[in-house]
């Protein structure tokens, strides 16, 4: 093979991207995109790519990186990818531009759901949702003859049977890695139980008898996960689901494609999905959304031909090729059996995932704080008010509290 | 040499360590004394997010920070003298806990945990370095000359490895039902999960820190013992020495100087422990005073750092490195007047 072949063979796939594009324009204008990095956005950018001169990063560290980035001006990255929670310090610092304009001018196929208003303005374009929600193995399930379990006391009183079948190595899964990971487990708990985190004047309210039957659920689904589940992460615990290692678990709904992939899953056409289990009040679960903004700071026709694209990536062609992919919020979705739990979840009146500045920091605090209560070293209430009081400290630092 | 010729020669270095080194030094020590604060107004924001079928929308009041007229978020910095410092040591609690006698709730504050790990990890590994440095020195230099070179080589291997890296290969080699966490269970015939508790981390972070480090003191070790004074060891034979009588009176009193040196670098980068705690990602079970600093430094889900607790800590751990070095130095500046 010489380099005249290899140049040969780049230019020819080259051609083929460009002929196979199927971008209703041909953009122009160098763009770059900062973004998650699971399935959803892979698919999304893929389609955006499709119009030329488009640079996409998918990045696990997006939220780290992104406000830095958007800070500079220019900005170092025309559009970013966000969620309710990492929309809050684009938006704090003033780095992202309203899109009604671009919406009224370029967004005919939008629907209203999709767009994300903050007093409003319309500050986002929303792609999809994503939720926390119950997964099972129906065969297990179905085996010991256990119903599709609603609470969480079902969901233990399942795991006991479970455990005494012995047909699984764990019959609990959980995403319980320390830092966000646990925090936004205990956020779906109390948020179930109908817990507020913080008041009107920011200081914290989580040291409540919801938060400590948040906290004391939490623990006894530990004695039916894996011991390791501390450094569980929802990759860890998808990977658990696939090999079969355990029967039921509260996993992301972008998770749930995963599970039917014949290249890597044991356990396809096994696994249902169903609604977020109910705490006292709601699902024990939090809706959350994905979702595009534009850099500030960029040229008008910069943020024209971003809007473009960004369409172009989020319409109803890229969905159908994709449907499994995620729960999409755009016109031509079909919710399969994949999204049936996330859809339960919302029926049964899940609510949205309450980002502000204050939760921003509970949720570190919460994320650094909780394990101290899983393994033995504090109890519910002393490991609450240590947690208010981190978030007292950093909050007080931050500005936010005085 | 003059002093115009030792200026010259100096000089670029000095410029450069003060650039590099002193400056940034100071800056954290004066950010430790401050706060950098957002201003933030109250205000009442209707949002609109996606539901699942039609939009949700609330109207409530929540804190924005205000937005300058440069388009700039606003902030004020002022002086809080050791706050930060208060904010990280935690004295009040920590003296609580003691008074009530109890260690578990002295152990539940981060800044008093991450020390007492740091200063268990930091000791243990010390002797077992040196020990096992000395141990591969001695085996090279016992080798036979031929196998000199690839016995070098291969003993300087884990040094090289990305501290990072290797850490990440311990924890997969143990992580779950990892090859060697299989290989121990089909031995021991029990169900074991070293990520489960906190003391088999921390075991395999000590474990792994020798490792990674005893080849370098072996090299240095090695060295020195190239130097032995041979007169000395044959009379010793001839006194009827054993091999340990020997290496007790003749060989470590000779590396002793090599010893304190190898010992004084390993009580600055074990005290500055941070790969292993990433590497293992122990924070749910352990943590050290490094990781601590990188903790405050992370910015949280709301986008902030902690700058100046993460400027209080850096500068606490400095002087605990500090403290720890005075011995050994002490010994080497009597050593040094000794000498002459």
């Amino acid at each position: 093979m010489t380099l005249k072949t290899i140049l040969m063979a780049g230019a020819l796939s080259l051609a083929g991207a460009a002929a196979s594009a199927s971008c209703a324009f041909e953009n122009t204008v160098p763009l770059k995109s900062l973004t998650a990095g699971f399935e959803a956005w892979k698919a999304a950018t893929d389609a955006m790519a499709e119009c030329g001169n488009f640079s996409a990063s998918l990045d696990q560290e997006f939220k780290e990186k992104q406000p830095e980035a958007f800070a500079a001006n220019p900005a170092l990255y025309q559009i970013g990818g966000v969620a309710n929670e990492t929309l809050i310090p684009l938006l704090n610092a003033g780095t992202i531009r309203p899109l009604d304009d671009l919406v009224a001018k370029y967004g005919e196929n939008l629907t209203p759901n999709q767009l994300i208003k903050i007093d409003g303005e319309i500050m986002a374009i929303a792609m999809m949702v994503n939720a926390q929600h119950l997964m099972y193995r129906q065969d297990i399930l179905a085996d010991l003859g256990i119903e599709e379990p609603k609470t969480y006391a079902d969901v233990l009183a399942a795991a006991e049977k479970i455990k005494a079948a012995g047909v699984v190595d764990y019959p609990l899964g959980g995403t319980f890695k320390t830092g966000w990971n646990l925090a936004q487990e205990f956020v779906n708990m109390y948020l179930g139980e109908g817990g507020n985190f913080v008041d009107a004047d920011n200081n914290p309210t989580i040291n409540t008898p919801e938060g400590i039957k948040a906290l004391e659920t939490l623990k006894a689904m530990t004695a039916y996960m894996d011991p390791e589940y501390l450094v569980s992460d929802s990759t860890y615990v998808q990977q658990q689901f696939q090999q079969g290692k355990i029967a039921m678990a509260n996993l992301w709904a972008s998770r749930a494609a995963a599970m039917e992939d014949a290249a890597e899953s044991q356990v396809v056409g096994k696994v249902k999905m169903a609604s977020a289990p109910m705490g006292a009040a709601a699902p024990a679960t939090s809706l959350w959304w994905d979702g595009v903004v534009l850099a500030a700071n960029m040229s008008d026709e910069q943020a024209e031909a971003a809007f473009k694209v960004v369409m172009e990536g989020m319409d109803t062609e890229m969905v159908q090729a994709n449907n499994d992919a995620a729960v999409w919020l755009v016109p031509g979705y079909e919710a399969g059996p994949l999204a049936a739990g996330a859809a339960a979840s919302a029926a049964n009146g899940a609510r949205p995932y309450p980002a502000s500045t204050a939760l921003g920091i509970l949720h570190s605090a919460l994320g650094n704080g909780l394990s101290a209560y899983l393994t033995g070293a504090k109890d519910a209430e002393t490991t609450l008010a240590d947690i208010e009081a981190n978030y007292i400290t950093a909050a007080k630092e931050a500005g936010l509290l005085e | 040499m003059n002093f115009r010729t030792f200026a010259a020669f100096v000089g670029p270095s000095v410029f450069m360590m003060l650039l590099f080194i002193a400056f940034p030094l100071i800056s954290v020590f004066v950010q430790s004394f401050y706060v950098t604060q957002t201003v933030y107004e109250v205000v009442e924001v209707e949002t609109c997010t996606p539901g699942f079928l039609t939009q949700t929308c609330t109207t409530e009041k929540t804190s924005v920070p205000v937005v300058g007229e440069d388009g700039h978020v606003l902030t004020t910095t002022e002086f809080v003298g050791l706050q930060s410092y208060a904010n990280v040591l935690e004295l009040g609690r920590a003296w609580d806990a003691l008074k009530s006698g109890s260690w578990s709730a002295f152990q539940t504050i981060d800044f008093w945990k991450a020390l007492r790990f740091t200063l268990t990890f930091t000791l243990i590994t010390l002797p077992l370095n040196i020990g096992l440095g000395l141990g591969i020195a001695l085996m090279i230099n016992n080798a036979a000359k031929a196998a000199r070179g690839p016995v070098i080589f291969i003993s300087l291997l884990p040094f090289i490895i990305t501290p990072v890296i290797g850490a990440l290969s311990i924890n997969w080699l143990f992580r779950g039902d990892g090859i060697l966490t299989a290989a121990m269970e089909w031995y021991s015939g029990r169900d074991i999960a070293m990520f489960a508790q906190a003391w088999t981390i921390e075991l395999l972070m000590m474990l792994y820190r020798v490792w990674h480090v005893a080849p370098f003191a072996a090299i240095v070790l090695y060295a020195g013992l190239q130097t032995v004074n041979s007169d000395s060891l044959e009379s010793a034979v001839i006194d009827g020495a054993s091999r340990w009588q020997r290496l007790r009176y003749i060989v470590i009193p000779h590396l002793m100087p090599l010893i304190i040196f190898v010992s004084m670098i390993h009580l600055m980068d074990a005290y500055r422990v941070f790969e292993e705690v990433v590497g293992f990602s122990s924070q749910g079970h352990v943590i050290s005073l490094q990781w601590l600093t990188y903790d405050f430094l992370v910015p949280d889900q709301a986008g902030n750092r902690s700058i100046s607790r993460a400027s209080a800590s850096a500068m606490l751990t400095m002087i605990g490195i500090t403290l720890l070095l005075i011995a050994p130095l002490r010994r080497t500046w009597r050593d040094h007047k000794g000498g002459h």
